[in-house]
């Protein structure tokens, strides 16, 4: 089965029948509110998506996505006040929170995103750019494994403390009560559903950019990497450069996926972007697999997914859960839930298969 | 093209006050199989990454009139210098094909690397070929036999069709026919191109070398033919500890009591 999923036309299958699932079944079974819901996890999944191209694929313990996140998240908040204080008190107006903080004036580096196209071409390149000029920084001093993973989650609490101390970025409390996406009321059921159906539609095709990259040279060049990245060096590759790659668009596709957080969630602020996100994010990734392609994606779900369903039964016990599944994963199944085919095929019958063994 | 490959003049690595290389001149020539040999600690891996740029050095390492030092790893092995590792160092999630195509391809566009393979090259057929492991094309690299790894990683070095090449130890582990088919092997390869070998065993270095150089305490102590070596005294005063009139008929048992 996983060789017929290997294949060009199995590709397709697996696409079309995801296709089917996000906008055909989960639509027609899901209340608006549960919608609204799986919207929000699958922001989770394509962030994992990209957890699962650095760390999976290239080595990089990213413990740090909640940067990239953030940054899609809070360029797209500022927009949609934007936005709304345009739409109650004209162009130029302060968004309400600054109001309320006393702030009379606009800041200048706010005014910009009144623009919708500036801010969509900021959140694929700033976060993007950011990560390239951080991967070049770390990767060409070959800084890599522990200190690299501590490194990124330094940067992920840094980033949190520094938000939390700007009153005209919201503070603590962040930025929430938007009222229009792009103008399109959000209080309106109809413009929810169209939210899910854009956060899934975005998942499709960063899966799909995932598996082009993973099929390509590319992609078996940074496996090459995370194996013996001195081979590569000596086999006359710039290893720093292949990094960079990977370790970038995952943050564009973090980016992008708080982007598209913000609306569907109604509120974002520093306790969603910090240390404690950015490990639920490599958590879901580990759980899943995170060498697979849907691994992450599954693993996100299923842990965004249970963290809900358990929460809302017994509020206190979902860390505990949470603390079990990650040993348990950690223990037994160090491949995730994506190598539980593999697993039990070796268990039947023996051989360690390739896709197994990558 | 001249027959000196490689000139290295005057090297030193300094780890902190201990001089693990001091002061080698060394000639890799094209056409020749040249083995280092020396006790353990005698500096000759640790040559080896000085000219590769894994370590740093003073004095100076040249190739074809261009300088080496200070240059990157990566840089210094697209001028055409390919090494291997004492342990054979190979992609094992990936398959043989998929190692020796991305050793054939650090010239690559970003295009090219972003789409998928169509084939494989015919350099990637031809040394699959050439290494004996065309049969193992589509095998992970990680589960292959010890002495295939190491024809692995020569092939890897192959098909980036090097000028020199550096291998460290590169029939550690292998069985007698292994060695046989590697060191004819070596002697194929150096046609047209330099080989250096670092070697502990000294049976396979008096079948195969063109040329030797014994390193001793990170210097030269004495280099040429492998009759000549064998004749020196003073190399023999270092593999018996003690000078000795009689040449050396067996130091492969006297460097493994020194190791």
């Amino acid at each position: 089965m996983n060789r017929f999923f290997e294949t060009r036309l199995g590709a397709w299958t697996g696409f079309a029948a995801a296709a089917l699932v996000l906008f055909g079944a989960a639509p027609l079974i899901l209340s608006g509110f549960r919608l609204g819901l799986l919207a929000q996890f699958i922001c989770y999944a394509i962030v994992a998506v990209g957890i699962g191209l650095a760390w999976g694929r290239g080595g990089m313990l990213t413990l740090g996505q909640g940067v990239f996140f953030g940054m899609g998240a809070y360029l797209m908040a500022m927009h949609m006040k934007m936005a709304d204080a345009e739409f109650r008190n004209g162009a130029g107006s302060v968004p309400d929170f600054m109001e309320l903080a006393g702030i009379r004036e606009l800041p200048a580096y706010w005014a910009p995103f009144a623009s919708p196209v500036f801010t969509i071409a900021a959140i694929l390149i700033l976060p993007t750019a950011f990560a390239v000029l951080l991967g070049l920084a770390v990767f060409k001093r070959r800084v890599k494994g522990a200190y690299f993973a501590i490194l990124s989650q330094a940067l992920a609490g840094a980033f949190a403390i520094l938000l939390i101390g700007q009153q005209s970025m919201g503070g603590f409390n962040g930025l929430s009560r938007f009222r229009y996406f792009f103008g399109y009321n959000l209080a309106d059921p109809i413009n929810q559903r169209m939210l899910y159906f854009i956060a899934a539609g975005v998942l499709l095709v960063v899966v799909a950019l995932a598996l082009q990259l993973r099929r390509s040279r590319y992609g078996e060049l940074l496996v090459a990497v995370r194996d013996a990245e001195e081979r590569v060096r000596f086999l006359g590759y710039d290893a720093a450069n292949i990094k960079v790659v990977a370790y970038a668009t995952a943050a564009l596709f973090a980016s992008v996926a708080g982007a598209i957080f913000v609306p569907v969630v109604g509120i974002i602020s520093p306790a969603s972007i910090g240390i404690v996100p950015s490990i639920m994010f490599i958590l879901g990734v580990a759980i899943g697999g995170r060498a697979s392609l849907v691994g992450p994606v599954v693993g996100a779900l299923a842990v965004a997914w249970a963290q809900t369903a358990l929460s809302e039964q017994f509020p206190s016990a979902w860390t505990y859960a949470q603390g079990l599944l990650f040993i348990v994963v950690i223990a037994l199944l160090p491949g995730g839930i994506a190598s539980i085919p593999a697993v039990a095929k070796r268990f039947r019958k023996g051989p360690v298969t390739v896709e197994a063994a990558a | 093209m001249t027959a000196t490959a490689l000139t290295c003049k005057n090297v030193e690595v300094d780890f902190d006050g201990f001089k693990a290389v001091n002061g080698v001149d060394l000639e890799l020539d094209r056409g020749e199989v040249h083995f280092l040999i020396g006790p353990n600690g005698a500096g000759k891996t640790t040559l080896v990454d000085a000219i590769t740029g894994l370590a740093k050095y003073s004095g100076s390492v040249v190739k074809d009139g261009v300088e080496l030092r200070g240059k990157k790893v990566h840089h210094i092995a697209r001028k055409g210098i390919g090494r291997t590792f004492q342990t054979a160092t190979v992609f094992e999630g990936l398959t043989v094909a998929q190692n020796l195509d991305i050793a054939a391809g650090s010239g690559r566009s970003p295009w090219a690397l972003l789409r998928r393979r169509g084939h494989l090259p015919d350099k990637v057929v031809a040394t699959m070929d050439r290494i004996g492991l065309k049969d193992q094309a589509d095998t992970p690299a990680g589960i292959l036999a010890h002495g295939q790894k190491q024809w692995l990683e020569i092939g890897m070095l192959l098909v980036c069709d090097p000028d020199v090449l550096l291998l460290d130890e590169p029939i550690a582990g292998m069985g007698h026919d292994e060695r046989e088919t590697t060191g004819l092997l070596l002697h194929d390869i150096a046609a047209d191109r330099a080989v250096a070998v670092v070697e502990h065993d000294m049976d396979f270095m008096r079948s195969f070398a063109s040329r030797v150089t014994v390193l001793h305490a990170g210097a030269v102590l004495a280099s040429g033919s492998v009759d000549e070596v064998s004749k020196d005294p003073r190399v023999q005063e270092v593999y018996l500890g003690t000078a000795s009139a009689e040449p050396i008929n067996d130091l492969e048992a006297v460097d493994a009591a020194t190791s």
